[in-house]
């Protein structure tokens, strides 16, 4: 008789379910890899029929991402004798001088401040009235909390007309601050409630020891729980950055200049000289770096955050 | 090291009453046990006396100095927690030196202090250690070392052995005993455990509903209980009680119970009506020449002694009896009480009258 284990998958289930997810994460990582290939794509491997995987990697996107070029004659481009730099000899083999940077680097850095910002003061204040919530005597805390809870109830973009006249009057239209408290306002119901969430299984005792250590209320939630409630902060944090970062909607309807995010920049590449998808996929890909760095940093602390409070001492 | 007095101390949380005006004394260098069911209020008195709650009203002297409305921080105790509390963040040395640096001890002095509880404590092997991976005995003297590195005034301590099982509680409580006797340092203990308070205390307060309901010495309280809720709470098999209908006069040696006669110590105080005679299982004797009788229910055999299981004609009791004594269900047995050792209660309030024998114990000035 063969022993059995009910708890303890057979060698055949594991190699099933890891099959699966092996398949599953495939299929999802396939249009990142594509959209990766094709900045690496010259305009016309991007769109050959059929597709091509196999192709000559070029940094045309990129160059053509980061500047803005005019057609030159060919009289032009011999006056101006042998390309000095490397991507200016990209450039050139198309018949285009390069006339200056193009404003990606100012949109890029746009939606690092925006995006940041907002995270930092989301995680600030979320962490704080989250705190509050969990350990302090709040009148009304429950009233409190699903009223917080209650602007999440409808999609941010219904209220979009009233806040664009707002943003209008108060002088916040195309500003960094504007959009800083956009972003905040609307994530803040998700921090509170996450960051609560997670300061609730930080047991009162160890703020407790603290005071009695000789401690003050302050150095106890600064020195025991916020080293605890890391964990949440960081998945928290994640979810707040990713909205932000990704937000569109918000980005097209309230900026134009100088506060305009990268999300709405991107499209705005395809007019520019015919329909460049190496360039348009180039600032995808570049819009991506951030998010998956910040993920990468926090992963550690995001891993446990999946499995907190799951194992109990 | 501290005296600690507690002075109509009452705790309200909202409607509900958690300790009703308390007062006892802890003197300098007692193993004290705050003793009671689960939501009697000993915690909630323990944490007040810490600076962990505010009392609604009265005052808390430590060291004479009344710090009822103080932060803990400013009352110099160390507390150890049932779930022991340690840092999770940080390793056996830091958490052992975590207080004293608070307070602001230069990095060597305190490397020395911890050191030295290290020794005290026989765990100089596990400072550098993460606290994650600790057995349970060893969070529990990392928790000791943390109360004890910064010699405080007083310990105050959760059911500390709450979280360990029954096997190693034993030698931690003696432990922990051996600790005390030899840094002699005022300790306040909760526990629901009797066996544990009686073991362990000097001295004993019994709490119930939010009440004090005795406090002493463990012998006191076992033999002498104040009130019916202490004679059943302490003593494994409970006190037993005997429900009856009667009177007894100031300076009456005797009851009737159930027609027969039954001496008692010579009363101080009168009372009528519903009435319980109180006698520990090891006080009564089986006698042939007893007209009181019982019937023989069950035997519980526990080696030296056995524990009998009777109906009376007031109900069912315990004897402890040796175990060499022969008896079989169903055996009807006459019964003796030892004289000096009984306790009447008054049956409705449950307070216990006083008399020749008690008096000593439960009359406080």
């Amino acid at each position: 008789m063969s022993s059995y284990s009910v708890t303890e998958p057979s060698a055949r289930q594991k190699w099933a379910a890891g099959t699966l997810v092996v398949i599953y994460a495939l299929i999802t990582i396939l249009p990142l890899l594509w959209i990766i290939a094709t900045s690496f794509k010259s305009p016309s491997d991007a769109i050959a029929y059929p597709p091509k995987t196999l192709f000559e990697p070029t940094l045309e996107g990129y160059v053509n991402l980061f500047t803005t070029r005019t057609r030159a004659t060919e009289q032009d481009l011999k006056e101006l004798g042998e390309p000095k730099t490397w991507y200016d000899r990209i450039v050139r083999k198309d018949g285009f001088i390069i006339a200056g940077p193009s404003r990606f680097l100012e949109r890029f850095s746009n939606s690092m401040i925006i995006g940041f910002g907002s995270t930092v003061l989301c995680i600030v204040l979320g962490t704080a009235a989250a705190y509050a919530f969990s350990r302090f005597k709040v009148p009304l805390k429950d009233d409190l909390l699903f009223f917080i809870l209650s602007t999440r109830m409808m999609p941010p973009i219904a209220v979009a007309i009233p806040i664009f006249l707002m943003f209008r009057s108060l002088g916040l239209n195309d500003t960094h601050a504007g959009m800083i408290l956009l972003y905040t306002a609307v994530n803040l119901s998700l921090a509170v409630w996450l960051l609560k969430g997670f300061i609730d299984e930080i047991p009162i005792e160890y703020e407790e020891a603290a005071l009695i250590d000789g401690y003050t209320r302050f150095q106890a939630f600064y020195k025991v729980v916020l080293p605890q409630a890391m964990t949440g902060i960081a998945s928290t944090a994640i979810f707040c950055l990713i909205f932000a970062w990704n937000e569109y909607a918000f980005a097209v309807l309230l900026t134009s200049g100088t506060a305009q995010t990268a999300p709405p920049f991107i499209p705005t590449i395809i007019g520019v000289g015919g329909q460049d998808w190496p360039a348009v996929a180039a600032g995808a890909t570049l819009f991506l770096v951030p998010v998956m760095i910040f993920t990468i940093v926090l992963r550690k602390h995001l891993l446990r955050g999946i499995t907190f409070g799951a194992v109990r001492k | 090291m501290a005296q600690i007095r507690i002075h109509n101390v009452r705790k309200e949380f909202g409607a509900f009453t958690a300790v009703q005006s308390s007062s006892f004394t802890v003197e300098d260098g007692e193993f004290f046990m705050l003793l009671g069911p689960s939501g009697c209020g000993k915690t909630t008195t323990l944490r007040m006396m810490a600076g962990l709650e505010l009392p609604t009203s009265g005052e808390i002297y430590i060291d004479g100095e009344e710090v009822g409305m103080k932060p803990a921080s400013q009352r110099d105790i160390a507390f150890v927690f049932q779930m022991f509390a340690l840092y999770p963040h940080m390793n056996v040395r830091k958490n052992i030196s975590y207080p004293l640096l608070s307070q602001g001890m230069p990095r060597a002095e305190a490397r020395a202090r911890v050191e030295e509880v290290a020794r005290i404590l026989k765990i100089e092997g596990i400072l550098d250690r993460p606290v994650g991976g600790l057995s349970g005995g060893d969070r529990q003297r990392v928790a000791l070392g943390r109360a004890i590195v910064r010699r405080p005034k007083a310990f105050f301590m959760d059911e500390p052995l709450g979280a360990l099982d029954a096997e190693f509680r034993e030698h931690m409580a003696e432990e922990l005993r051996a600790l005390h006797d030899r840094i002699g340092a005022t300790t306040v203990y909760v526990t629901h455990d009797q066996l544990e308070a009686m073991q362990m205390g000097d001295k004993i307060v019994v709490m119930n509903h939010g009440v004090v309901e005795q406090f002493g010495k463990p012998q006191d309280i076992y033999d002498w209980p104040a009130t019916k809720f202490v004679a059943k709470f302490i003593g494994s098999p409970a006190m037993n009680f005997f429900d009856f209908d009667g009177m007894i006069g100031i300076g009456s040696d005797a009851i009737e119970l159930s027609g027969h006669r039954v001496s008692v110590p010579l009363s101080r105080q009168g009372a009528s009506g519903k009435l319980t005679m109180g006698v520990r299982p090891e006080h009564i004797r089986f006698s042939d020449a007893s007209a009181y009788r019982g019937r023989v229910l069950a035997t519980e055999y526990l080696g030296t002694t056995q524990i009998v299981t009777m109906a009376t004609p007031n109900g069912e009791i315990k004897a402890r009896t040796p175990a060499k004594q022969s008896v079989t269900p169903g055996e009807v047995i006459g019964l003796e009480f030892d004289p000096q050792t009984l306790t009447v209660f008054d049956g409705v309030r449950g307070q216990a009258l006083l008399s020749e024998a008690n008096e000593r114990v439960l009359r406080h000035d």
